[in-house]
């Protein structure tokens, strides 16, 4: 029982008896401390800056404003990431077309009837535009839209539900992949590049597939070395620093001097492992260089993939407003500009002829990225 | 043990006590994060409508197994943490079974209800066998096994996984409809909802708990293994012996945790797949004390806390770890008041004790005088 004691130090035990036996009350004690921090953990894991999911209405919009409810997956506004770009893309829309909006996010480890109940909540308190925020909600879309049919629905990341009032907005990660895999290998003077993935899962096995293609249609002989940091149902690693700076060291130290990284808030480690070793990195989602956040790394992020959630949700949001809302699924790729690389800090000036040449091969469909690895 | 006036004053004091004191400590924690409290406290009275109380039920059905999961084991004194890796696996494997269809409909469901437990017995049995034989802590084995079950059950999901086109989940194959468990229609009002038909395997694992436990030699060695293992020993127990058994069952019990969730709701194991299962079943096998009644009380409580989680967010407009942070409190004050009053208990009898004592003293000592005079 003292080992254990040990290995649990943030329980907050007292100094367990050195009586050989311990009793079932000590025990159960020791099982209400490490509930009670793990709770606790929980709760304030995630992101760093708690949004309280405010009402961002306006007032602008006059009696006929459209109601937008945002469900968010786990992490919610706040996490610098996948979600950020979404609620990015509903306050450019606030903004602009004067929409009021409620919003709700997923919870670690919650049951699936909690997600269907939060879009028929965000539907019942009137909000009857759903933007859902994550393949995870494929299911209970499925569910509420057959059951809500004046409801419109838009769900990212997903084409796993489908119907008249769904548009599901996709995107081509590989493709804007492809683009940054050929930069870190035109950027690569060692001939190693390296991959650093949240989750293991089909999403991001996507990035991956297109990174590596995209860097060996530059250099056949490019070395990717590829981590993901945990595998799913853990998703620590799209919000784990530190796991994210283990692994981007372990690859600069092995010679590689670019990383790229799909890992959400992890994302940050991988910069300042970049910075600390004086290599380079390549940011995800949105312009990272640009960051207010990531300024003091921003030299070392040689471009981002753009994955432009936020103008997939303003889109389906402003479709709705104008009443030219189209169920079924919207490919965000580089044909559409849904996807693509940035420019910021003028990295990649240099090479940028190159990429440009091979995004019009890809848009013009002679190359083909692949989507697995 | 009669009833009297103390025992039943002190039997409602504890539950009394800790909701007072949930109640005080959630609203300071509300004031300091300037959330409105009136909001929340509404949200959390309102009587749930009919749709949330069946999700609450299912919610419970699940959690109500994982927690008499992890009693089995505080009972015996073991703290079995890996009922959460336990369940997974189980859920793994019964998935793949049932998905491959080789045996036809209701057979099918009991074999990989077997299954399950079998799975979940064995990951258990693991940690079991390892202390028995090598003295290793089950807090940490348990732990470490977690870990290894997520890693080995996303490897083998990569194996046998189908992913359908575009949907970013992948998991196994669906169980064939005539293998899935349907749920039992419960009319609550105008509305229709189904409670997940496993629920009766539920009642039958908590009579069975109480049953062996209270009625059975072998429960009778559990418990007093769990009471004093010295005692045990001297009343010629095999404490060894009721240590991998106990946590055989738990195991066993562990692996049905993920079943209701199998057959009634998702009919694969994918990467959607409700994790923390096991986690939360510590907290509620805590909350309801061990007891076979108490504990489906607590699951209920849990269940509804978890489900409050959107409408605490779009009703009241706090953030969702709001919901994590009550439900910490709520264990920390359950097991605070049970503690005081087994204090002032304790107290009060020592008194009582000393009083009687004292009466008898005195008496002897007037006996005394009166032969001697």
């Amino acid at each position: 029982m003292q080992m254990s004691a040990r290995v649990l130090p943030h329980a907050g035990l007292s100094p367990t008896p050195s009586k050989k036996e311990t009793t079932l009350r000590q025990v159960m004690k020791m099982a209400v401390a490490a509930t009670a921090a793990s709770l606790a953990l929980a709760a304030c894991s995630s992101s760093g800056t708690t949004t309280p999911t405010a009402t961002s209405g306006s007032t602008g919009g006059g009696a006929a404003a459209i109601k937008v409810g945002m469900a968010y997956d786990v992490g919610g506004r706040g996490d610098q990431s996948f979600n950020d770009a979404a609620a990015a893309g509903l306050d450019k829309a606030a903004k602009e077309l004067g929409i009021s909006s409620k919003e709700a996010s997923a919870a670690n480890g919650e049951a699936e009837s909690a997600r269907e109940e939060r879009l028929q909540q965000l539907i019942d308190a009137g909000y009857t535009n759903i933007v859902a925020v994550g393949f995870a909600y494929a299911d209970s879309v499925k569910k509420v839209a057959a059951t809500n049919k004046n409801v419109k629905f838009a769900l990212v990341d997903s084409t796993g539900a489908q119907g008249a009032n769904i548009e599901n907005i996709t995107f081509a990660e590989h493709e804007g992949s492809f683009l940054v895999g050929a930069a870190a290998a035109l950027k690569s003077k060692t001939g190693k590049i390296g991959f650093v993935g949240g989750v293991e899962m089909d999403l991001i096995k996507k990035f991956e597939a297109g990174f590596t293609a995209g860097a060996k249609a530059v250099n056949p002989n490019i070395k990717v070395s590829v981590k993901y940091l945990t595998q799913p149902p853990d998703m620590s690693g799209f919000g784990s620093v530190d796991k994210g700076k283990l692994a981007a060291e372990g690859m600069y130290q092995d010679g590689a001097d670019v990383v790229y990284h799909a890992a959400g808030g992890s994302g940050g480690g991988v910069f300042t492992a970049a910075k600390a070793a004086g290599k380079w990195a390549i940011g995800v989602d949105s312009d990272q260089a640009a960051s207010p956040s990531l300024a003091s790394v921003k030299d070392v992020i040689i471009t981002s993939m753009l994955k432009k959630v936020d103008v997939g949700v303003y889109d389906f949001i402003k479709s709705v407003k104008d009443g030219t809302f189209k169920s079924g699924e919207k490919v965000f790729n580089l044909k559409s500009n849904g996807v693509g690389y940035s420019t910021t800090g003028g990295q990649v000036d240099d090479i940028k002829a190159k990429l440009d040449d091979l995004k019009q091969q890809i848009v013009d469909g002679k190359i083909t990225v692949p989507t697995k690895p | 043990m009669k009833l009297s006036p103390r025992r039943i004053l002190m039997g409602a004091a504890a539950p009394v006590l800790s909701i007072v004191v949930a109640m005080v400590v959630t609203s300071i924690i509300l004031l300091i994060a300037r959330d409105p409290v009136g909001d929340v406290w509404a949200q959390l009275l309102k009587v749930p409508n009919p749709r949330l109380l069946i999700a609450i039920g299912n919610s419970a059905v699940v959690l109500y197994l994982s927690a008499v999961a992890v009693a089995i084991g505080f009972r015996m004194n073991l703290f079995n943490i890996g009922v959460d890796g336990q369940y997974r696996v189980a859920a793994f494997a019964a998935a793949t079974f049932g998905g491959q269809a080789w045996l036809p409909g209701w057979l099918n469901i009991i074999v990989s209800l077997v299954v399950a437990m079998g799975a979940g017995a064995l990951w258990a049995g693991i940690a079991g066998w390892l202390k028995v034989k090598r003295g290793v802590s089950e807090v940490i084995s348990t732990i470490m096994l977690n870990a290894i079950a997520t890693y080995l059950v996303a490897f083998l999901l990569q194996k046998v996984a189908m992913s359908a086109e575009g949907s970013n989940v992948s998991s196994t194959k669906k169980l064939p409809e005539s293998s899935r468990v349907p749920g039992i229609p419960v009319t609550i009002g105008e509305q229709q909802r189904e409670i997940y038909g496993l629920l009766f395997l539920a009642v039958l694992v908590g009579f069975l708990y109480w049953f062996v436990l209270n009625k059975t030699r072998f429960g009778f060695d559990l418990r007093a293994t769990g009471g004093s293992e010295t005692a045990a020993v001297a009343s010629g127990v095999e404490v060894k012996k009721m240590v991998l058994t106990s946590m055989i069952c738990s195991g066993a019990v562990a692996g049905l945790v993920g079943m209701p969730l199998l057959f009634g709701q998702d009919y694969a194991y994918g990467s959607t797949f409700q994790p923390g299962l096991g986690f939360a079943g510590i907290a509620v096998a805590l909350l309801g004390r061990n007891h076979h009644l108490g504990m489906a009380f607590a699951a209920l409580v849990w269940g509804f806390l978890d489900q409050q989680s959107n409408g605490l967010q779009i009703n009241a407009g706090v953030s969702d770890r709001l919901v994590g942070v009550i439900q910490g409190v709520i264990v920390l004050s359950v097991v605070i008041a049970y503690e005081l009053v087994r204090r002032a208990n304790i107290a009060l009898e020592q008194r009582n004790v000393a009083a009687a004592l004292a009466a008898e003293k005195a008496k002897t000592q007037r006996d005394a005088a009166e032969v001697s005079a």
